[in-house]
């Protein structure tokens, strides 16, 4: 087994690179809704994504996860078509189909044959303001999502460790909460508080359409205004900015749960691309997340699971692209006879490293050849680029900053990842979690309990 | 009207860079065989070579073609594995190692750029043909594995996994899971990789697969060069038959989890089966299309009892299995159970409707192209094909063989291969 441990499981799919050169296309209808179109011939295949700027960032209290559960009953029925067609309808064109909720978007999208665009165009138009909220099927439904939840979440003593962590780590900022939502807000979630939910963020000018395969973009265009343009808009109030506090001292939190291995989170909080004054600072934490974890030659696999052999898998990851301020995440198993105290001790000294010594031309070349190859290993997949713009879009920073990244993860320099290593990475921002596991079965006590009992 | 469409979609696939007709084959002088399908649009290539070599010839050493596979670039030639992982970094190239029951991977994806090309390959060839194995990688990737074996245990869903290929392949190569168990694992010595290293990383038991922007030439002196080092040796003989009658069962586990994960099935079919399309048609009408599916219907749809519930087939070199899953909380894991056994038991007696296989074709034939319409995808359905030893022209044939499916042959064939009677039923989780 190849010992995998993922990161920002908060957002669906983390994007690592950015590509250039293909040409995006943009045409915003008369209500609002911007149509971005990216062209490539390469198969008769086309992606259709239809992006809200509206996630769990933007849930008060108590109706947690309602973005998400919204997500849900996006596929139970308009008056036109009801519960059922939407998905039958994609199905017998040949489509696939699904949606996504993140912290700061949520996603529809199908994958179809190039002929069949406007069918997805036809259906997603209809359910961005006819969508019918029936009761008995949020009853029903909501046990789905309760179900999903002890899927993702209760029964996996890692992404639980995780919730916690993000609930420890975040004071005001509504990254605390969880996407799906937390076990008591899921159960009380009301049809009305869907219905103004809906009615709040679901308009063609809270919305993104991004097309990208095998099409003609003026095409396109002509058919999303045919389709799209007659909806109304709704008057999308500005949310409160729910500013984060700052943070004055480390934090940290022991989770016992029945496991098998311990494990630690540490994370810094940070600036992303779309909050920090200077952007190349962003940047450099990208380049830095690079030199600790971009793949198996850099510093955490080479160093703390192959040098010293104290970690069994030790991870790093910077996600710029967030609404709001995030973490720079770090994460480690330890190695039989070690503990999440070795892992904590070790993961620091990295860090004071970056801090004390310019990194080498060699490891700053690595990462920016990396980046450059991934830039077109990207392009393999149609679907991947529709959701860098809508990204991109959706979180405010605007769709164009995809064609900058190659170039400005270029300029950085060994100086400056010494200085946001300096800059951010602090003891007074930082928070733990460990993961101190308990006996998943009585009987099986004979074998000691690996480490990271040490009471905290 | 449709038939008219299916003209257009190869029409335009013969005008695309990767069209399914376009599968090349040959031998390298050594005689392993080669697939090659030229994708130009980037400037980039994929490669794998395939070895007999999954987890189905670990024989008594359960997980030592895991950790064979996984020791691969750990060292090789001259380099150790900070030098191996630097050489491919520094192009931008991404390599990897994997296994299945059936066969091991190594796999290549770089840039096309002779400059960044050439270092990635030597690499490989390097690698492929000169692994060390030496003491201190072992000791290391052989500990990380048991970390990994023992994480396994925290997973109802893994457990389930584990018990279900027990229950229904019993004997047989393919009843232990791939990265095998802490016991077997545990008595590894480097020796025995090496060994293993040295049956079954032969010439005679290779495939390579190229598909990217690579002209034939090209394609010839890669393929050569990545497997003319390796020693000829033999190809294994064939696994066993896998034996087909077997009562069903119900084996409950405990664990604290919130939810119990269910696991049923049976003995499904190989890549060659006669009846292939019979069941791929019919699973996807049961339980394989995602939303419009009749399990997804019944267990979420209509009872809200499970996030997912699906089933498939896992065809393979022998007979794969045929499982149904889904996950839902503990006290109501006999309902959740009752509706998928109900579905099943009335799949299997009165087959689809005409309409749900009409719907069925349409979707399987309307998003075909959907399929391939990635290097990645087209390198793994490539390496499929030319693995498990499938016409050339499977992707151009596939959609006609999905049209001639009719209602009866595929109750027909569920009726003789999936009785209800022989379902082994797996549960994992806390109390009822």
């Amino acid at each position: 087994m190849i010992f995998r441990i993922i990161l920002f499981t908060l957002i669906c799919l983390p994007i690592s690179a950015y590509s250039s050169s293909i040409k995006v296309h943009e045409r915003i209808l008369k209500n609002g809704l911007k149509v971005l179109v990216k062209e490539d011939h390469r198969s008769p295949v086309v992606v259709s994504q239809v992006w809200y700027k509206v996630g769990s960032s933007y849930e008060p209290n108590g109706i947690t996860g309602v973005s998400h559960m919204l997500e849900h009953m996006m596929f139970k029925g308009t008056e036109k078509y009801p519960i059922g067609e939407f998905s039958r309808i994609i199905a017998e064109n040949g489509g696939n189909e699904n949606a996504f909720t993140g912290r700061d978007y949520t996603a529809y999208f199908q994958t179809m044959e190039k002929s069949r665009l406007e069918v997805s165009f036809k259906l997603e138009a209809d359910r961005m303001r006819n969508l019918r909220l029936d009761p008995k099927e949020l009853k029903k439904e909501l046990e789905v999502v309760t179900e999903e939840r002890r899927m993702r979440t209760d029964d996996k003593p890692r992404s639980k460790t995780q919730e916690y962590f993000m609930a420890m780590a975040f004071t005001n900022s509504p990254y605390k909460n969880p996407v799906i939502g937390w076990p008591s807000d899921i159960a009380n979630y009301q049809v009305e508080d869907l219905q103004q939910w809906y009615e709040r963020w679901y308009a063609p000018n809270n919305a993104t359409l991004v097309v990208a395969g095998d099409v003609k973009h003026n095409k396109v265009f002509a058919l999303a205004e045919k389709y799209f343009s007659e909806l109304k808009t709704s008057k999308i109030k500005q949310i409160k900015p729910r500013a984060e506090l700052e943070q004055l001292g480390v934090r940290k939190t022991t989770i016992k749960l029945p496991a098998k291995l311990p494990y630690i989170l540490m994370g810094y909080k940070v600036p992303v691309l779309n909050t920090i004054e200077d952007e190349s600072e962003a940047y450099a934490l990208e380049v830095l997340a690079g030199i600790l974890d971009g793949g198996s030659s850099a510093r955490l696999a080479s160093k703390l699971v192959r040098g010293s052999q104290i970690a069994v898998a030790a991870g790093a990851g910077y996600n710029m692209i967030s609404r709001l301020p995030d973490l720079f995440m770090l994460d480690a198993t330890p190695a039989e006879g070690k503990t999440v105290f070795d892992m904590e001790y070790a993961l620091k000294e990295e860090i004071n490293v970056l801090k004390r010594e310019l990194v080498s031309d060699n490891e700053l070349q690595r990462v920016k050849a990396q980046v450059l190859a991934s830039a077109v290993y990207e392009k393999d997949s149609n679907f991947y680029q529709a959701m860098q713009l809508g990204m991109l879009e959706t979180i405010g920073m605007g769709w164009k900053k995809a064609d900058e990244y190659v170039d400005k993860v270029n300029q950085i320099t060994a100086e400056q990842i010494r200085k946001v290593a300096r800059k951010y990475l602090l003891e007074e921002n930082l928070n733990i979690a460990y993961l101190e596991p308990q006996p998943i079965t009585k009987q099986k006590r004979t074998n000691k309990v690996a480490g990271g009992r040490h009471a905290n | 009207m449709r038939i008219n469409f299916i003209g257009l979609l190869f029409l335009l696939f013969s005008q695309s860079s990767f069209s399914a007709a376009k599968i090349e084959q040959w031998k390298t002088s050594q005689g392993t065989p080669v697939f090659y399908i030229e994708a130009t649009g980037l400037p980039m290539v994929d490669i794998q070579v395939v070895f007999d070599a999954g987890s189905a010839r670990d024989d008594h050493q359960k997980g030592i073609a895991a950790l064979t596979s996984l020791l691969l670039d750990t060292g090789a030639g001259a380099w150790n594995a900070d030098e191996i992982a630097q050489r491919f970094e520094s192009v931008g190239a991404q390599f990897g190692t994997s296994v299945s029951r059936d066969n091991a991977s190594v796999s290549l994806r770089s840039l096309t750029d002779p400059k960044l090309l050439n270092k990635a390959l030597l690499t490989m060839q390097t690698i492929l043909s000169q692994p060390t194995f030496n003491k201190n990688d072992f000791q290391r990737e052989k500990n990380r594995t048991l970390a990994g074996l023992k994480h396994r245990e925290e997973s109802p869903g893994a457990i389930a996994s584990i018990e279900f290929f027990k229950a229904i392949y019993k004997n047989h190569p393919y009843a232990h899971p791939t990265e095998g168990n802490i016991e077997t694992v545990s008595g590894f010595s480097e020796d025995d990789i090496k060994s293993f290293y040295t049956q079954y990383y032969v010439s005679k038991n290779a495939m390579v697969v190229i598909v990217g922007d690579m002209d034939k030439q090209q394609a010839m002196a890669t393929a050569e060069s990545l497997v003319s080092n390796l020693s000829s040796g033999n190809a294994p003989s064939a696994l066993p038959e896998v034996n087909l009658v077997s009562k069903g069962s119900n084996k409950h586990i405990e664990f604290p989890s919130t939810q119990t994960h269910v696991l049923a099935g049976l003995i499904g079919m190989d890549r060659k089966d006669p009846n292939y399309f019979d069941f791929y048609v019919g699973n996807h009408i049961l339980g394989g299309s995602g939303l419009v599916s009749q399990l997804f219907k019944e267990v979420r749809e209509k009872k809200g009892l499970a996030y997912s519930a699906s089933s498939h087939f896992s065809p393979m070199l022998k007979k794969g299995p045929f499982t149904m899953g889904l996950q839902t909380r503990n006290n109501q894991t006999k309902q959740a159970v009752d509706v998928m056994q109900k579905t099943l038991r009335n799949f299997v007696s009165h087959g689809p409707t005409e309409e749900e296989l009409i719907a069925a074709k349409k979707n399987i034939t309307g998003g075909f192209a959907i399929r391939f319409d990635t290097n990645s995808k087209l390198t793994s359905y490539v390496a499929m094909i030319g693995f498990y030893k499938l016409p050339l022209d499977y992707l151009d044939a596939f959609q006609k063989k999905v049209e001639a499916i009719t209602v009866s042959s595929i109750k027909n064939a569920f009726q003789k291969r999936i009785k209800p009677e022989n379902i082994h039923t797996i549960t994992v989780g806390g109390k009822n």
